[in-house]
């Protein structure tokens, strides 16, 4: 096989696994510490109909960006499990993000147009999805 | 049932979910969907929503080990993600105007139609035209494969192909809320040549960016249940590790196997939808 060409590829490679093992470190250990924190501060009742609560329309969370910043601040565990819900959603995109800046570093015209094109329109999704 | 008992459970039957889907390049959202509704008694609402999550999880748990074992043809990938991105925003934009049970009896028959192309042994080594675009965008790929003991070369054909059902997969998962791995296998299998391992592969690194972009909108919507998605994503990340490493060592046939099951399954599930 032809070793030249393909060095740059696994140079973008190596960072899209950087990014990706980062994102899902980071948002495991909020998941998991936010569990934790649900669980051991008591905010999960023993009550039989609790289950049915959490996991239907009562299970929601506020979704106002002072109930999020105020409930990390005082380590509210569905607030934490929140925010490593964000991160593994910001993940993908965070990869397509970094593939893009790689394949500007190493001049490769035809994959930075493709990926900056995927990234727009994820941009353009999140216009719309807030909107919409 | 307990708290504590819910999320064990869930936990246990993600880490299935996230196992499967890793190996067969699909979001696990066929097992985590009936599982939460019929077993946990969560709302088919909030049960999609979360399996948007899985859909994540199960992409991203098991993409770096594909992408360094280059199983994953991460070029192919972005030059499909483009497609299917802009179907999901079609999608998403004429969901409105359109009849959800047609839709989904449409794309169930697709599905068990494509689940016998993907069974029947024969058509699928027609050997594949030479594509220019392919040669232009390097897209042709080689990986080690552990169950054979050597490397596996092979040449990408028919992108625009490819990029055509990329298309109609991202327009299903933005109108059904469906991950698009079930298009996705199929076309890079049948039509553009590539072994069934480096199809999975590149379908899972792929769901991930459609699923990120409608799962801001879910959980915007607060549709995402903390308590449900919780033990869903950590479940699906370990299953989806699990599943990336086995996947070297385990026979070809095997997966195509598999996948074909899961896709009957999930034809099934949507002709139910569409029916009833």
């Amino acid at each position: 096989m032809t070793t030249p060409p393909e060095r740059p590829a696994m140079r973008t490679e190596d960072a899209v696994c950087r990014i990706l093992i980062a994102g899902v470190s980071a948002s495991l250990a909020f998941i998991v510490a936010g569990s934790l924190l649900s669980f051991l501060r008591g905010s999960y009742s023993s009550q039989p109909a609790e289950v049915a609560r959490l996991s239907g329309p009562g299970g929601a969370f506020p979704r106002t960006a002072a109930w999020f910043l105020g409930g990390l601040a005082h380590f509210n565990g569905r607030a934490v499990i929140v925010a490593g819900l964000l991160l593994l959603i910001a993940t993908p995109i965070l990869r397509v993000a970094v593939s893009l800046y790689s394949f500007a570093r190493e001049r490769e015209r035809d994959y930075v147009l493709i990926t900056a094109l995927v990234l727009i329109l994820l941009l353009v999704s999140f216009a719309l999805g807030k909107t919409g | 049932m307990t708290p504590l008992s819910f999320t064990l459970i869930v936990l246990g039957i993600s880490y299935l979910a996230g196992l499967l889907g890793s190996l067969v390049g699909v979001g696990g959202g066929i097992v985590v969907v009936p599982a939460l509704t019929l077993l946990m008694g969560v709302s088919i609402q909030n049960a999609i929503a979360v399996s948007i999550v899985s859909v994540i999880a199960t992409s991203s748990g098991a993409a770096a080990s594909y992408v360094r074992e280059r199983i994953t043809n991460m070029r192919l990938g972005m030059v499909l993600e483009v497609a299917t991105v802009a179907g999901a925003l079609t999608g998403a934009s004429i969901a409105a105007y359109l009849s959800g049970r047609a839709l989904f009896i449409a794309f169930a028959l697709v599905l068990f139609y494509t689940s016998w192309s993907m069974f029947r042994p024969k058509g699928r080594s027609a050997s594949a035209p030479p594509d220019p675009i392919a040669d232009r965008l390097r897209l042709h790929g080689s990986y080690f494969d552990r169950s054979l003991g050597r490397e596996v070369t092979y040449r990408v054909s028919r992108i625009n192909v490819g990029l055509g059902v990329s298309y109609v997969a991202g327009v299903a998962s933005g109108l059904l809320g469906i991950g698009g791995g079930v298009f996705k296998v199929p076309v890079m299998n049948l039509a553009m040549g590539m072994p069934i391992k480096a199809c999975t592969a590149t379908s899972n690194f792929m769901i991930g960016v459609t699923a990120a972009a409608s799962a801001a909108v879910y959980l915007m919507r607060g549709e995402v249940l903390p308590f449900v998605a919780a033990p869903v994503a950590v479940g699906v990340l370990f299953g989806a590790k699990t599943g990336a490493r086995l996947m070297g060592g385990v026979k070809s046939e095997f997966i195509r196997i598999i996948f074909v099951a899961v896709l009957a399954l999930s034809a099934a599930q949507m002709l139910m939808k569409g029916l009833r």
